[in-house]
């Protein structure tokens, strides 16, 4: 094995019980926390493909950012397994099969999907990721749904500002 | 049978190169905590540290020794594993910045039968300014672990500030380096400090971005007059309130290592890395290049963070809606402006 295979077996393996991790945890604080561990496995990923670009923004915007808003969501909501409602086991059941249904279905849509046949990633190698082609990329061919994207992120800013607008009464300090 | 292609000669040569950093700037970091009180006494008109060898010189090692020595303490009610996670990352994060920082050019070694270029600097990865913001970006969960694990609402208070402080803070600082970066074209630190051996200093061509990028340095690192997270007569103590022993003296002294790294970075990008002035380094051998650059680098260092020590012992804390406006309104702003103008003069240059 070289050492590409046995960090990419390494990921992979630190992804997949991180991912468990989250959903059997009790604690909502522990759960965040193996989520952020996924996220450094993908990051991980991501180098190995050599698209470090990917793999840094994936670390700042989810593990760093996003991850921190949900922590201070539940920190201040102070949930822990006591306040958590005891879900009926026949729920838990029926998430498990139909969850389990859709994950086949993304599996097989993967797997038979006529672009991916006989294609292998590549690893190491390959500069798709690289900072240089991914911007030239991103503001010529894929100009148009870059752009749409950035307003739909403009109309979320504006509408996270309106709804933290105070009211003309209430007190203007925190 | 060879199993794995690794060459140990390159294993070692980082090993040893990781080693010194992180002992060079536990040592630094050290003599910061003995710097700051020797500061702030020549500020007040005091004499300062003075009984522990000549000069107080040891004071920081018998600092360490009463922080080892103190009681650990472990609240009942705290969660044990995050409580004992908190401070542990607050020093990783706080170390791991380093690795992208270029310390020097190279250095030839030469002896026993051994010929390598040896360069000084850990990883030299084409998106090192990326690297520092990821970084920087999980710095802030030790702060947040720490303070919620010691189940202590001003602790989480505390903490929150903290946290929303370095996430507001972070925002004007990338904005501020995106226009350094527009000039430079590449986010590679040894690249941004070869430009700047060839050229002039960063400083001259952004003038307005360094101002910001220091301020949020400031905040970033929870100095005063940005120090709201540890406001001791407001949130008693500040998320570290529950803790301790070497676990306080590791956020204590996290503190201290993220203002000398966030000194290395500004000169770094700012003013010329190991760039020595009116020196042309090509006419000296290697190793005397590298030795000067490093002495620059730490010269450089050691002005900025006497800056952030002045700063502290001048200016009075802010209030925490000031900050936030300050922040907000009024760096971010600021930012933005500035990026515009640096792009369009870019482009009025290209013509």
């Amino acid at each position: 094995m070289s050492t590409t295979e046995i960090l990419f077996w390494f990921l992979s393996a630190l992804a997949l019980a991180g991912a468990t991790m989250v959903l059997i945890s009790k604690n909502p604080i522990h759960s965040i926390l193996w989520l952020i561990v996924v996220f450094f496995a993908i990051s991980g990923h991501y180098v190995l493909l050599n698209a470090q670009f990917l793999a840094i923004v994936n670390i700042i915007v989810y593990a760093g950012a996003i991850m921190v808003l949900f922590l201070f969501v539940v920190m201040l909501m102070n949930l822990n397994s006591d306040t958590e409602p005891q879900k009926n086991n026949w729920l838990k059941i029926a998430g498990a099969i139909s969850g389990g249904s859709l994950m086949l279905i993304m599996v097989d849509v993967v797997r038979s999907a006529a672009e991916l046949q006989n294609k292998t990633a590549m690893v190491k190698e390959g500069n798709i990721g690289l900072i240089k082609n991914l911007g030239k990329v991103l503001f010529t061919d894929y100009i148009v749904p870059f752009e749409i994207a950035s307003v739909l992120f403009l109309s979320a800013m504006v509408g996270a500002v309106v709804i933290g607008k105070k009211e003309s009464g209430e007190p203007a300090n925190m | 049978m060879v199993l794995l292609q690794i060459d140990f000669g390159i294993i070692i040569e980082k090993l040893v190169l990781i080693a010194a950093i992180i002992t060079g700037s536990l040592v630094i970091a050290m003599y910061a905590t003995y710097g700051e009180r020797k500061v702030a006494a020549v500020l007040q008109d005091r004499r300062g540290p003075n009984r522990a060898g000549p000069m107080g010189i040891l004071q920081p090692l018998a600092d360490g020794l009463k922080l080892f020595m103190k009681e650990e303490i472990i609240p009942n009610t705290s969660n044990k594993f995050l409580f004992i996670m908190g401070p542990s990352l607050a020093m990783l994060t706080a170390m791991m910045t380093s690795a992208v920082i270029p310390w020097g050019n190279e250095i030839h070694i030469n002896m026993l039968g051994i010929d390598r270029h040896v360069s000084l600097q850990i990883a030299d990865i084409n998106i090192g300014v990326l690297f520092i913001f990821g970084v920087v970006s999980m710095g802030v969960y030790g702060i947040m672990i720490g303070g919620w694990a010691s189940n202590n609402k001003f602790s989480l208070m505390a903490a929150m500030r903290g946290a929303s402080q370095v996430i507001s803070y972070e925002l004007a600082m990338g904005i501020s380096l995106i226009a350094l970066l527009m000039l430079t074209g590449t986010l590679s630190m040894k690249t941004i400090v070869e430009q700047q051996m060839a050229g002039n200093w960063n400083i001259f061509y952004q003038p307005l971005g360094f101002l910001i990028f220091l301020i949020c340095a400031f905040a970033e690192c929870n100095r005063a007059p940005f120090d709201l997270p540890e406001a001791e007569n407001e949130l008693n103590f500040g998320y570290h309130q529950e803790y301790s022993s070497m676990k306080l003296g590791f956020y204590l002294f996290a503190e201290y290592i993220n203002m000398f790294i966030s000194s290395v970075i500004m000169a770094t990008l700012f003013f010329g890395g190991y760039d020595v002035p009116f020196i042309d380094e090509s006419t000296l051998s290697v190793n005397v290049a590298a030795l000067i650059g490093i002495i620059s680098l730490l010269i450089k260092t050691v002005i900025f963070i006497f800056i952030f020590m002045w700063v502290r012992w001048t200016l009075p804390r802010f209030r925490y809606d000031q900050l936030m406006n300050l922040g907000w309104k009024n760096l971010i702003p600021l930012a933005l402006f500035n990026m515009f103008v640096t792009g369009a003069v870019i482009l009025w240059r290209q013509g």
